[in-house]
Parts: C-alpha cells; structure tokens; sequence
C-alpha cells in the first residue's frame, strides 16, 4: 500500500460562468512523480493552482470539492493558507526569483519560518542550492542578484527556493517549457533526484517529459481527468480511446 | 495630394509643435535664470528680508520651505503608502473601491486656492492651530495626498503578480510579501513620485496664503529647541515660504530692490525644483539598476 501525500475528490472550479475542471478526484502518492498532462486550456493548471490554494488570489474563482493533506482538508474556508502553502510549494513556468540576491532569494522562507541563526540559515542556503543543483555554478557570487542567472539557473534557483522550506509536496507548472534543450534535461534530472523526498505534481504540455519524469499521469480533457494510471500504462496501453489518440498526437 | 506629402506634412507640424513648446519653456527658464541668477549670492541666500531698505534675502524663507517640505512628506508619505497598499491589494472591486477612488482624483484636482480657503476655515480657525508651519503642512497634505496614494497604488500594481505568487508559494503572509517583496520593487516608482510632489510642495503659494501665514517673525537660527518660540525647527510658528514670498515682495513688496529679490527668489526656486526633478530621476535609475542587479 502506498502512502497517500495529497488527494482531490470531486474537485471542481469555476472561473466566473466558466466550468474549468470537473469533479476531478485524483490521489497523489507520496514520493512519487505525478505528471498531468492534455491539451491547452483543459483545466490542468487551473487543477494544479488549486491544490495549494493559489486560485484564491482571482476573485472570481471557486474551488469546492475536498483536498486532503495527510488528514486534514485544506480547501475548507478555516484552513490556514499561509501555513499550508508553507506545506506545498510551487514552481511556474517562467522563473521568477525575487529581485534580491542568489542567498536572500533562499533564506527568505525559512527565515519567516523562523531559522534566525546565521549559521543554520547559510546551511540551509548550501544545503537547497545543492539539491537544486545549482551549488557549484552559484557558490562565489551568494550576494549577487539572481536576475543575473540564465533563465534554466534561475529556474533551479526557484526549485532550490520552494524545497528550502522544506514542503511535503512540490507543484510545477510546466517548470521547463520555457528553457531551452539543456536547462530541460537539467530540470528533468532534479526531478527525478527530488522525488527520493518529495511528492511532485507536475504539470507538462511535452509528453515525452511526462514519459521521462512520471510515475503516474493523469490525462485532462476539457476540464475532466480521462484516465489516471501508471505513465507506462498510458503511454503503451491507454483504455480510452482520447487518451490513445492524443499520446499519438491526434490532437492537441 | 499624395499619402507621402500628407505625412510629411503631418510631421513637420507636428515637429513644429513641440519645438514650439519647448521653445516656450526653454524661454521661460532662460528669461527667469537670467534676470534672476545675477542677485543669488551666499548673502541673498542666508539673511533675512528687509522690509523697506535695500539688500535683503531669503533666509529664512528658504529655509521655511525646506522645513515644510519634510513636515509635510512625514504627514504625506506613511498616509500615502499606507493608503495605496489598501488600494493596490486589499480593496475589493466595487462600489466602495470606486467611490475612494473618485474622491482620491477629485481631491487631486482641487484648486489649491480652495484647499487653502479649507485651510484656513477648518485648521487654522476651527482646530485652533493659527498660521503655522502644521497648518500649512496639514493644507499641503490634502493636495499631496492622492498623488502619493496614486503613485504608490502605481507601483504596486507594476510589480509583476509572478513575485508576490513566490512568496506566498513559500507560505509567507500576505503582508510580509508586500512589505518585503512588492514595496522594494515598487520602491523607485514610489520614491521618484514622491520627489515629484515634493517639487509641488516647494512651489505651492496658494494654498500655504491662509495657512501658513505670510510672516516671518525673526528666527534663532541658534535656537534648535522646537519648543522655542523663536526656533526655526518650532511647528507652530507662522512661517512665510519662498513662493509666498515672491508673491508678496512682488504685489506689495516696498524694498527698493524688490524687483530684483522676487526675481532673484524665484530662480533659487526654480532651480530647486529642476534639481528635485534632476534628483528623482536619478535616484529612480540608480534603484531600479541597484533592485533589476544591471551591475
């Protein structure tokens, strides 16, 4: 039996008039890689901001639906956002790093979250930036702006950003379609490494990423999951006929 | 006539415009340095007036428009920021948020004839608190108001949505992701408009004639006790700015150098207003490359 780290059931939002996803209920294991992929505009990221509340910030956005994390349902309107997104980073498709320096781009989480000593927090600094793969490029310039890194460093940089707070479950929003050959192989690599601690939700227009990456995918259409098994699965042997006919590339 | 000659000629007259402004303004600026730069001299600039011998200076009125500057930017800047920030991220759309809104561009616009009528009528009669620098410091603060509201609601909603996204992502609250990621982004914008209304202040007249009085009494320029009657740091005191006083050498002044004081006055003015502007514009370039990290 596999441990459960987040789980949506019924899930739906609506954005104003418009019905974006659709009871979608999806169980995200722990330690896993859970890709979600389909066409543009099908819901899966407006699925994926929900899960750690961002789609609070649109007002004229509404989620109803549960989502547990371990045992608590943090879509309930007494749930504490702040301290659960402390519990779930995200990472987007465009790198976007504070405008402050490589270090205060990492230390600024863990200090609010209450890491003052200088010491600890420079471990905590070296300890990210290596799981991100990034030490080595970033170690001589910690006090230099993080504006100055190409976009893929920027972008491990905001993957060593989320994990410095030490999340439970990662989300990613197309983390590596705005990179170039390179930085996505890199990016695709830490994916695979972060897995051993976290849970990651990822959401990939490529999906031969998705094949890469996965343990899971779940396939979105016009707001609804299709099928959710193991990535093999999907790739070589999908039940629905939608699903076959947009891995071959049918459509979408 | 050919799709090529009307664009020419659309150019040319629309070159000839704005040579024709700043023709205008280049004049203006010439004519007022020019009659005025040969009075400035480090006696002009520190001595008091006289009333009706030659040789006076602007001292004390010089230093009363700097003193209100700062009086007013300390009323001005925590109202406005604080203002903007409820406006940029806590106001919810609507008929509220609207009706705010209106009043800030009114107010912005108001004649500052009237808001020195205001002045007088409610600070200086109704409160109690005479022609004084705080009066005219609380009038200039009515004008100054929506401006720095504006300019700060400006610069947090230029702040790309992505970073404050980042910082809650991180599980940091709300108010620590404005007071620690937006603002300091938003910080150039903020700073270089409220350099701007601080030009506005230094050469605001109107609405400083019923508030903060067109009397200088004599200062102590030894005497740094606000408490003090005759210290220039005391708020209480009536206070005659630079632009009022120009006005008032001007329509009643009876110095026999009159002429050459208001002119005189009015290029130190000028001037300090340019290097206000010259300032803001370089601090908000040295921000921005210090806060983007071009170097």
């Amino acid at each position: 039996m596999i441990d459960i780290a987040l789980s949506a059931k019924q899930l739906n939002v609506h954005y104003g008039e418009k019905h974006a996803v659709h009871d979608v209920s999806l169980d995200f294991a722990e330690k896993e890689v859970t890709a979600l992929i389909g066409p543009s505009g099908c819901g899966k990221s407006t699925f994926l901001r929900s899960l750690n509340r961002m789609n609070d910030l649109i007002p004229s956005c509404r989620v109803t639906g549960d989502i547990w994390l371990k045992d608590q349902n943090i879509n309930g309107s007494d749930t504490d956002v702040v301290a659960l997104r402390k519990n779930i980073g995200m990472v987007w498709q465009r790198p976007n790093p504070f405008h402050k320096s490589i270090y205060e781009n990492i230390a600024f989480g863990p200090r609010y979250h209450g890491v003052k000593n200088k010491k600890q927090l420079d471990e905590i600094v070296e300890q990210s930036l290596r799981k991100a793969a990034i030490w080595e490029e970033t170690k001589d310039r910690l006090h230099k702006s993080a504006l100055a890194l190409s976009g893929g460093q920027q972008q491990r940089l905001c993957i060593a950003r989320t994990i410095a707070v030490k999340p439970d479950v990662i989300l990613m929003d197309e983390p590596a379609s705005a990179l170039d050959p390179i930085s996505t192989s890199k990016i695709e690599e830490l994916i695979s490494e972060l897995k051993q601690d976290y849970s990651i939700v990822i959401v990939t227009h490529n999906m031969h990423q998705a094949a890469r990456v996965s343990d899971k995918t779940a396939f979105f259409l016009n707001g609804h999951v299709v099928e959710y098994d193991k990535t093999e699965t999907i790739f070589t042997n999908p039940t629905n006929q939608r699903t076959n006919d947009y891995i071959t590339g049918r459509f979408g | 006539m050919s799709a090529k000659t009307a664009d020419k000629i659309a150019t040319g007259v629309i070159v000839f415009i704005t040579g024709l402004i700043a023709l205008a303004l280049l004049g203006l600026l010439g004519y007022i340095l020019f009659r005025g730069l040969g009075h400035i001299s480090w006696h002009f600039l520190t001595s008091p007036p006289e009333t009706i011998r030659k040789g006076g200076g602007i001292g004390p009125q010089l230093f009363n428009s700097l003193f209100l500057l700062v009086l007013t930017m300390i009323i001005t800047v925590p109202l406005g920021i604080g203002a903007g920030i409820y406006m940029s991220e806590y106001a919810k759309a609507g008929k509220i948020t609207s009706a705010i809104r209106l009043v800030v561009e009114v107010l912005s616009s108001f004649p500052s004839i009237i808001v020195g009528l205001f002045g007088l009528l409610v600070i200086v009669n109704k409160f109690n608190l005479g022609f004084s620098l705080l009066s005219g410091a609380l009038a200039l603060t009515i004008f100054n108001l929506p401006l720095m509201v504006r300019i700060t609601e400006q610069g947090l909603r230029s702040v790309p949505v992505q970073q404050k996204e980042a910082s809650l992502a991180l599980g940091i609250s709300k108010w620590k992701t404005i007071r620690s990621v937006q603002l300091p982004i938003a910080l150039p914008i903020v700073l270089s408009g409220s350099i701007l209304a601080a030009g506005r202040i230094f050469g605001e007249a109107a609405a400083l004639l019923f508030t903060a009085g067109m009397s200088s009494p004599r200062l102590d320029f030894s005497d740094w006790n606000p408490l003090h009657n005759d210290s220039p740091l005391n708020p209480l005191r009536p206070a005659e700015t630079l632009a009022v006083h120009i006005w008032k050498v001007n329509s009643e002044g009876l110095a026999p150098d009159a002429t050459q004081i208001a002119a005189g006055a009015s290029a130190v003015l000028i001037i300090t207003v340019l290097l206000f502007n010259l300032g803001a514009r370089a601090l908000g370039r040295y921000m921005h490359n210090r806060f983007t990290a071009s170097k």
